[in-house]
């Protein structure tokens, strides 16, 4: 149950216990106390609207960007302390650790080009560790964790049919 | 000399469709949510699409032979046997269709004579008893009632099956009413027709989207391959209504004389629907799971909403509708219809639509996204509370 739970939750987080207890052919005292211990267990952090960023962004005049990081990894901790040190700044939005070519990769959000390019030149290339950056700014986004960004047609079914 | 237009009497005497009578109220009006909608909400699964994308690029755009693919017909073959225990042989026993709908027309024009009864039981799909009367039948019209689940017996069918009727059309799980049959009843109807020399014209299109337990086949029951046509298609449980493609399977000589008739009035079924079609048998299970997961959940959801404004009825076994009945609102079907769509925008389909004994009912499609129908479910409650409290 608790799997079919946290699939229908991250689809509509809106979804209530009752429903999902209907969906499901459970009771919702079930449904709720599951959710109850999915959250205490922390495996749902929190309920939150996804963002079309691109559409947003636009507006808000915000830029994104993608940046590559190589670092030197360091005795006994490996990659995790350049990681903290990299993900606690609130302009990284998210922060990977990837194999191949380069280490972390990073998305970090700013008001335009220049902020960006400040905060790389400014705190993250000169930072003890960091061997090397690559920034790609992101241009457009067509799909995002399994949503496609685009506004969806309407439903074109003709509205009766057999 | 004017030409002389006269419609035949076969044409004019049919009825017209009760779905059609309500469509045109629809398209009259705007921002309607529609629950009357007898086709997926999903689009095909993107690899289908692709694949008859791909097909069309590499040129493959000629007729295909008259029984369609035979690569089609072979990946057929082997889901008819991995699926459901069936062995039909790809050259001889199978035929691709446009839909279930042709298979069907083909199915009771190679099989009727005048005057040859066919037994339909209702409420059933609106094409059962005018494809029997366009192809010279006589529908015998069997009444199913929501006292008895809306399932087909052999004490509802005994009388009837012994008084020579030529064929049966059976459908589960069943538009409107969502019932499905277990094993046991299956066999229970089968051995009722045993002792008769029935045709069962076995329309098994929502055979994937079943819901409680496995769906059985009929031909898959002992005795019952050699008395039935199996129609079964793509249409439903891979969202691919407009791709047009269908299939019989059933004993030689009656896949042979469908497929005289099919030659000259269709040629092939579409190319591109075939091409799609075999990938969506090779690659697409599991976009099907993924949908029918999905419609289970709707289902639970408008199942219990229903029932808690009083509109009752059964738990769907499979299909994506649902049959509620309507009698406590003290409105009759096509009423309940009408005021529902003018008052609150709720479009549904009265259950008459689907024969007589659908007085009563009105079919609600579950193909449609959760918001949709928890905000038609608002609605309807809304309207029922309305009605019952006589304004
Ligand atoms: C029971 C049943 N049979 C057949 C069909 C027709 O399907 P096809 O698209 O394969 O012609 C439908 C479609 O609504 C149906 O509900």
């Amino acid at each position: 149950m608790t799997e079919e739970i946290v699939e229908i939750l991250r689809r509509d987080a809106r979804t209530t216990p009752e429903e999902i207890a209907a969906m499901l052919g459970r009771s919702a005292a079930d449904v709720a106390r599951a959710i109850r211990k999915l959250e205490r267990d922390g495996v749902i952090l929190r309920y939150r609207a996804v963002i079309n960023e691109e559409a947003l962004a636009a507006a808000a005049g915000r830029v994104r960007a993608l940046i590559e990081v190589r670092t030197t990894p360091q005795k006994n901790v490996g990659f995790d302390r350049i990681a903290e040190r990299i993900y606690r700044f609130p302009e990284v939005k998210s922060c990977s650790l990837l194999s191949g070519g380069y280490d972390l990769l990073l998305v970090v959000e700013g008001r335009d080009l220049q902020q960006i390019g400040n905060f790389v030149a400014e705190k993250l290339a000169p930072m003890e560790n960091v061997q090397g950056t690559v920034t790609h700014f992101l241009l457009k986004k067509y799909k995002e964790d399994g949503d496609i960004l685009v506004r969806r047609p309407r439903d074109r079914r003709l509205a009766v049919t057999p | 000399m004017k030409p002389n237009l006269k419609i035949t009497r076969r044409v004019t005497e049919m009825p017209p469709s009760g779905i059609r009578a309500f469509f045109d109220l629809v398209m009259g009006m705007e921002d309607v949510i529609s629950l009357g909608v007898g086709e997926p909400d999903f689009d095909t699964p993107w690899r289908i699409r692709e694949t008859g994308i791909y097909s069309i690029e590499q040129g493959c755009t000629s007729y295909t032979s008259n029984k369609g693919l035979l690569e089609l017909r072979v990946a057929i073959a082997d889901f008819l046997r991995q699926r459901h225990g069936l062995r039909y042989d790809p050259e001889e026993e199978i035929l691709v269709t446009v839909g279930v709908s042709e298979a069907l027309d083909l199915a009771v024009r190679a099989l009727l004579d005048r005057g040859d009864r066919v037994l339909v039981p209702q409420p059933c799909f609106v094409s059962y008893a005018p494809m029997v009367s366009l192809a010279g039948g006589e529908p015998i019209i069997v009444e199913t009632d929501e006292r008895h689940g809306f399932r087909l017996s052999p004490s509802l069918l005994r009388a009837r099956a012994a008084r020579s009727a030529r064929g049966l059309i059976l459908n589960y799980p069943c538009n409107p009413t969502g019932v499905s049959y277990v094993k046991a009843e299956l066999e229970a109807l089968a051995r009722l027709f045993r002792g008769t020399g029935l045709v069962v014209l076995s329309d098994e299109i929502y055979d994937e989207l079943t819901y409680e337990g496995e769906h059985v086949a009929f031909p898959s029951l002992p005795g019952m391959r050699e008395r039935t046509i199996y129609l079964n298609g793509f249409s439903k449980s891979f969202a691919m209504t407009g791709w047009r493609i269908g299939y019989a399977a059933g004993p030689r000589d009656v896949i042979a004389a469908m497929t005289k008739i099919h030659q000259y009035s269709i040629m092939s079924a579409p190319t591109t629907g075939q091409f799609a079609a075999c990938e969506a048998l090779r690659r697409g299970r599991s976009d099907v799971l993924e949908m029918k997961r999905e419609y289970a959940r709707r289902r639970g959801l408008v199942h219990a909403r229903l029932n808690a404004m009083g509109l009752s009825c059964a738990r769907p076994e499979g299909a994506f509708y649902i049959f509620p009945s309507i009698r406590s609102t003290g409105l009759d079907s096509m009423t309940f219809s009408r005021r529902l769509l003018e008052e609150e925008k709720v479009a549904v389909v009265p259950g008459t639509a689907f024969g007589r004994c659908g007085e009563g009912y009105i079919r609600i499609s579950y193909a449609s996204s959760a918001e949709n129908l928890r905000e038609a479910m608002d609605r309807i409650g809304r309207f029922t509370e309305r009605v019952r409290g006589g304004t």
